[in-house]
């Protein structure tokens, strides 16, 4: 099937299967491979994408349920005030081990951020659990969320 | 900067250098200097027990300083997050006296006979390439040196360097070193024995925080991890093996599936009839897109032959470990004096029975590899822990020898451990070779990798103990069960003989009863040590408190006075008592260790582990409620040597540890079978620690005068028994069955 699907600002015309989750319409399709492939049925949110906004699990996501809405990926959340701004925190104070999973939690972040300034650990906690990091770096994730929105000036858990 | 030539007290005891290094300078193509070192590294003097045999050259390192003073260091070992991709390189630039923002990292294809080992395990990078990283490092900036007093016409003992230049102070003069590189490179490199190495005190790049050096391309989601090669023209497979264990092909109906959507191929494959270290028998279907492979798999008609995975079930492992600990002592592992006749006059005994489930590895990145095969070559792109040993499986389970591969090393999301292991590797090999011409990417789902792990494996523990008339511990008793074949235990399902208190009392038995599985199991993050720990602390703080006093105590009573235990095997490193001590009265110190809780079902406990050369000691503060344990704070003491290489990755490296363990013990990981069938199958049967269980963590680092080792692996082993530790001192319900289940 045919399908017009704004990504990240530009229209990418695609044609597969109604049923294809957007992920692997990202990443066999379009060459978007920044969204990874963790579990394939929402559990560990690297596949995080936004879809008018708010963070959704891609691997969960039809694209024949898609119609008109506005995605982005981690390759262009960089372009908004956000992005930068988390991308920046996150290298700041070096989240990551392995990687993998950070596209997922910084669009996961950009997402909370949007929608709550300034979140509390509740929010924080809630905002972020749905995205499995193996290597367990969530200290600093947490801090780098709050680099970000300009709750924490001194990381508090780097060396 | 004054260079001298001092080595740490100890320094001698980490990497000996044999007499044949050799160091090779070349013109770089463009100008510039191109230093390559060849280095004899003998295996043995690490205690690195595995490829002892082949102690030959060893090439470490690759260096070049190009005319406009670009220095590139070449990553020669996989990168699976552990961060040597960034600590190797530091090392050589630190030596070199660069400024690190003049350095390009550059990840090498495999290559044994140019890079010499090429692996990441074991936590062994940092202590095997501390000294030749370093040395390599220095002699290229001696070398610089040397082609700079040429062209001054002074002695090179007049000259300094510093962030990437060469000074004469009498005269004021200076240069970069991309000025001298080409002269450099037409100099005789130095002895890289007697090359004089920094003073710690001067180092500028190791020591200081440092950010990986792909950091800055992971948070834009660049394309850098296995799974996301891109080949032109290149198709995505799935590879559907038998639903048990040991399960062998005997036909399949694939028509069906070739007439799937998107589908190119259907290929059976019969394998090598070594699934554990070859190619298992399976289907591969390659499709346009990976999901429309995976869609396919439900067309397939598959006849397996699973008989022999009969009777391969948790349950018939439990019933046939508690009939060997029925039937008494197994096979001797280590007798130490007369434990029995301690125990018969002990003034109390005490006896325990401790047992921990399978575990998986599951990294974050599903297991992948991308591979081409055309005219009888393969090119090969994979996330592996062992690329060679990968190399080495290719030519076993398919014939292919390894001059014909090109093999490049991808970004892995993960290993801990389980990329020691090439199965996704060969497998993608066995594909490409049945669709010539096309690049495959293999890529597992998230059930094929949690289904075809090589396991932590369980294990049963029978102790039991003898406390003297004056709270002492005058004997200790362990019958290990665990699975082999009756002669050698299953990958890294051995006991090691040296788990505490082996060595620190006279009177001591290890002993051993195998069962046979056909379950695949290899070694997970800290191996055998991520089990023993707990076996060990757990019963030891049994021991401490039924004798009146607490673990720290016991351990520090135990452990005595400072001195080396050598191990019991001539590879592995020997015990040092102090630098235990130090630890743990470091943890005791940072902690405020008191045993009693603080408020009712709150409270703190206490474990010790040597693991990879490194000593940890922590202590777990957490609250029992009915259903639920929340885990506080955990406080972290760890002696890894002299130098942390990169605090930046050392930090967090502790951190995750700390979290993968606390994920073991708490988030309910368990893999079961039933006739050889995995029961878990995705994150939501096998849980892993997620964002709201992350307790706060401080770290204490106690930096003893010995060369700096690894620390992928030792944080981890103590943070279970603390915690189960402190579960016992919060409720007294004692914890001797891994994962964690409080009863109702």
């Amino acid at each position: 099937m045919p399908y017009r699907l704004n990504i990240n600002g530009a229209i990418h015309q695609v044609d597969v299967p109604p049923e294809m989750p957007l992920l692997w319409v990202l990443r066999d399709e379009l060459g978007l491979a920044g969204t990874k492939f963790g579990c394939g049925k929402g559990l560990c949110g690297a596949c995080t994408v936004h879809v008018d906004g708010a963070a959704q699990r891609s691997c969960q996501l039809r694209v024949g349920s898609l119609g008109q809405a506005r995605i982005q990926t981690i390759e262009h959340v960089g372009g908004t005030k956000i992005g930068a701004r988390l991308q920046a925190a996150w290298l700041r104070i070096d989240v990551m081990q392995c990687g993998y999973c950070q596209a997922g939690q910084i669009m996961s972040a950009a997402a909370l951020l949007g929608q709550t300034a300034h979140p509390n650990d509740e929010q924080l906690n809630a905002a972020m659990t749905g995205n499995i990091c193996r290597c367990g770096c969530y200290h600093r994730i947490r801090s780098a969320i709050r680099i970000a929105a300009g709750m924490e000036e001194e990381p508090s858990h780097v060396a | 900067m004054s260079h001298e030539s001092r080595a740490l007290p100890h320094e001698s005891t980490a990497v000996s250098l044999g007499r044949r290094t050799v160091l090779k300078a070349s013109l770089l193509a463009g100008g510039g200097l191109a230093l390559e070192a060849l280095i004899p590294l003998p295996a043995r003097a690490l205690g690195v027990a595995q490829q002892s045999a082949h102690a030959t050259a060893e090439l470490s390192a690759f260096v070049s300083i190009a005319p406009d003073s670009t220095v590139t260091i070449v990553a020669k070992n996989p990168e699976i997050g552990q961060g040597m991709k960034t600590a190797l390189p530091m090392m050589v630039a630190d030596e070199l006296d660069c400024d690190w923002s003049q350095v390009r990292i550059e990840q090498a294809d495999v290559d044994q006979e140019r890079y010499g080992d090429q692996s990441a395990g074991g936590s062994t990078s940092t202590p095997k390439n501390w000294l030749p990283m370093r040395q390599t490092g220095a002699a290229a900036r001696a070398m610089l040196v040397q082609a700079a007093a040429l062209r001054w016409r002074v002695d090179a003992t007049e000259l300094t360097t510093a962030r990437g230049r060469i000074f004469h102070r009498a005269t004021g003069r200076s240069l970069g070193y991309g000025e001298v590189a080409s002269a450099a490179a037409g100099l005789t490199p130095p002895d890289l024995h007697t090359v004089p190495l920094k003073d710690p005190a001067q180092f500028t790049i190791i020591g200081r925080p440092t950010v990986g050096v792909d950091s800055a391309r992971i948070v834009k989601g660049e394309p850098i991890f296995g799974i996301d090669t891109r080949i032109p023209g290149m198709l995505y497979a799935i590879y559907e093996v038998a639903p048990a264990h040991g399960g062998r092909l005997v036909k399949a109906d694939i028509e069906a599936a070739k007439r799937s959507p998107g589908v190119t191929h259907v290929v059976p494959i019969f394998g090598n009839g070594d699934a554990a270290n070859g190619l298992a028998d399976g289907v591969a279907i390659v499709a346009t897109h990976w999901w429309l492979a995976n869609q396919a798999r439900s067309k397939l008609t598959v006849d397996w032959d699973l008989s022999a995975a009969k009777g391969h079930s948790s349950s018939v492992y439990r019933a046939k470990a508690d009939a060997a600990i029925a039937a008494g002592p197994g096979a001797d592992l280590r007798a130490d004096g007369d434990p029995a006749a301690q125990l018969a006059s002990a003034a109390r005994r005490l006896s325990a029975r401790y047992d921990y489930p399978f575990i998986a590895h599951a990294p974050m990145e599903p297991q992948n590899c991308t591979a081409l095969c055309r005219d009888g070559k393969f090119e090969i792109w994979a996330p592996s822990q062992t690329p060679q040993r990968g190399l080495q499986t290719l030519q076993q389970a398919l014939g292919i020898a390894p001059e014909n591969v090109t093999l490049h090393q991808r970004r892995a999301g993960g290993g801990f451990g389980r990329r020691l292991m090439n199965d996704y590797m060969v497998q993608a090999a066995a594909i490409a070779k049945a669709v010539p011409g096309v690049p495959i990417q293999l890529l597992w789902s998230r059930e094929d990798d949690m289904r075809r792990d090589y396991y932590r494996p369980g294990g049963w523990h029978s102790l039991e103990a003898g406390i003297g008339a004056n709270g002492e511990l005058v004997a200790f008793t362990d019958h290990f069960v665990t699975f082999g074949d009756g002669k050698t235990p299953a990958p890294a399902a051995g006991l090691n003989v040296a788990m505490p208190p082996a060595g620190l009392i006279r009177h001591l038995r290890y002993s051993q009863s195998m069962m046979p599985t056909i379950v695949t199991t290899g070694a997970l993050r800290a191996p055998g040590s991520n089990a023993l720990c707990f076996v060990s602390q757990s019963f030891l703080d049994e021991v401490a408190l039924a004798a009146g006093t607490e673990l720290p105590q016991l351990m520090l009573k135990l452990l005595g006075e400072r001195r080396e235990v050598p191990a019991p095997d001539s590879h592995s490193p020997a015990f040092d008592t102090g630098r235990a001590r130090d630890v743990i009265e470091k943890v005791v110190q940072t902690s405020g260790w008191v045993h009693k809780p603080a408020q009712p079902r709150r409270a703190k406990g206490f474990a010790f582990y040597f693991s990879h050369r490194g000593y940890f000691a922590e202590v777990v503060e957490a609250s029992v409620g009915r259903s639920d344990i929340a885990v506080h704070k955990v406080w972290v003491a760890g002696d890894i040597g002299s130098q942390i290489v990169n605090p930046m990755h050392a930090e967090n490296e502790v951190r995750g540890a700390v979290i993968d363990g606390l994920a073991q013990a708490l988030a309910g990981q368990a893999i079961e079978f039933v006739d050889g069938v995995v029961q878990q199958s995705n994150f939501d049967d096998f849980p892993l620690a997620r964002i709201p269980m992350t307790p706060e963590i401080e770290i204490a680092w106690v930096k003893s005068d010995r060369p700096p080792t690894g620390l992928g692996e030792p944080a981890l082993p103590p943070v279970i028994p603390a915690l189960t530790n402190a579960i016992f001192a919060a409720t007294g319900t004692r914890i001797r069955s891994l994962p964690v289940r409080l009863s109702a």
